[in-house]
């Protein structure tokens, strides 16, 4: 993260960045005071990320930046120059669903999906970090969603399910 | 819900954060992880008229030992804190601090030194680094000075911060031989602002309390080992002194309750 140049954007001021959005390398305009939750949907046209509370409280708006989750509501776009970017479409990239979202499907961890993409990519990055998660670590982890439909049961169900396959398949996880 | 209008400085180095706060002082804020200043500026709480980012900046990013303290830079987030292998042998009050603290989502990202200088009464950190008695290394274009955790809040969300100072760095003192440490917190539900915390320190002859979320500040006192009745006295006499008040969740006896009990349950946890 280090070898960072500054940078300097008067307010009204629009400023092209590029990023690498989902693998892939994007360009788009931003003011000083743009959200990257915003930037991501109207600039990028990534529309998978949603943005419920835009104060960091529901988690609906969840993205990885150099693949660490984060609140894209309490980021703002020129902050991700020359920054990796990954929202919910990059865990289908070729247009089949991941792990997760299989696993998502089979328990029914969604109803109305609203705050399913940010779940989503919290977990893709707790569970690198914690293969062998128990219940209550991912309840924990959970805690920084709100699901209005599903009582989190199902959605707890389903992460424990992927942590479970993932570790049969390899039993030499890092 | 957007941010009013600002000018942006991403700082590269340490020198130009701190020669764009002697330029624009009161108007100029700091963002660091941006996890409370973010959602203030979304809700136009504040509109400062430039924001400083060093978030990025490296030469405030570092988490090093120095001699008997843990060095926590002001871009390091409280996750990178968090996550280090050897926390729970260095500063094990920390370690037991940070799973209250907001959720995993926003310790990823918000840093040790913003909620130092937030100051949120009910704030975790706050109440570690006074329960240590920990520093807070201060530095602006024209001098530098380190403040004792006391000394520097001041009341709430006030600082002992001037307008063109920079939190360089806050540290935490290592784990002594002999002291056993206990964190707890009550909430409405996990990750949310504490009604109220404490963390204590006990060893053999001494037991040392913290409570947040009560009064404007953390607040610390220093027993000796008190046991049974005696114990609950002083958790009593505390509980009253903090000058509880009531608010939208909380009554102010509902907060002496949690004074009295969770006090209780630090210190046995310590123990």
């Amino acid at each position: 993260m280090s070898n960072t140049s500054s940078i300097k954007l008067d307010r009204g001021e629009r400023r092209k960045i590029m990023l690498t959005l989902n693998g892939r390398e994007r360009t788009g305009y931003c003011e000083s005071r743009d959200l990257l939750s915003d930037f991501v949907r109207h600039e990028l046209g990534a529309t998978g990320t949603h943005v419920g509370c835009e104060h960091g409280v529901c988690g609906a708006c969840t993205v990885h930046v150099d693949g660490i989750a984060a609140r894209s509501c309490l980021m703002l776009a020129v902050q991700v120059e020359g920054r990796r970017v990954d929202t919910v479409e990059g865990l289908a990239p070729d247009q089949t669903l991941g792990d997760l979202q299989q696993a998502f499907q089979r328990h029914h961890a969604l109803q109305c999906g609203f705050c399913t993409a940010g779940i989503l990519m919290s977990c893709a990055d707790y569970l690198k970090r914690v293969p062998e998660p128990t219940e209550t670590d991912v309840r924990e982890m959970l805690s920084g969603h709100l699901c209005r439909c599903t009582g989190y049961t199902p959605i707890v169900a389903a992460v424990l399910d992927v942590a479970a396959s993932r570790n049969r398949k390899e039993p030499e996880h890092a | 819900m957007k941010p009013a209008p600002f000018d942006y400085l991403r700082a590269a180095t340490a020198h130009e954060a701190l020669d764009a706060l002697a330029h624009s002082g009161e108007d100029a804020r700091i963002l660091a992880g941006g996890q409370s200043l973010m959602a203030v500026l979304n809700m136009r709480l504040a509109q400062p008229r430039v924001l400083i980012d060093i978030s990025r900046t490296a030469d405030l990013e570092a988490v090093r030992i120095e001699r008997d303290h843990l060095v926590v830079g002001a871009a390091a987030t409280q996750g990178s804190v968090e996550w280090r292998a050897s926390l729970r042998d260095e500063v094990p009050l920390l370690a037991l601090a940070f799973p209250n603290i907001s959720h995993f989502q926003i310790r990823n990202r918000g840093t040790v030194c913003g909620s130092i200088a937030h100051a949120d009464p009910s704030a975790e950190l706050p109440l570690v680094l006074s329960l240590l008695g920990g520093d807070v290394m201060l530095r602006s274009k024209k001098r530098k000075r380190t403040l004792k955790a006391d000394d520097f809040f001041q009341g709430m969300l006030m600082t002992a911060r001037e307008p063109d100072e920079l939190i360089e760095a806050v540290r935490f003192p290592l784990k002594k031989a002999g002291e056993r440490y206990g964190f707890t917190e009550f909430s409405a539900r996990h990750g949310d602002f504490a009604m109220v915390a404490c963390a204590a320190i006990v060893t053999d002859t001494s037991i040392r309390i913290a409570v947040g979320g009560v009064a404007d500040r953390p607040v610390v006192e220093h027993w000796p080992h008190l046991k049974g009745d005696d114990l609950r006295g002083a958790l009593n006499d505390l509980s009253w002194k903090l000058n509880a008040q009531d608010d939208a969740h909380v009554s102010a006896t509902y907060r002496r309750h949690l004074v009295r009990q969770l006090g209780w349950r630090v210190i046995e946890e310590a123990k």
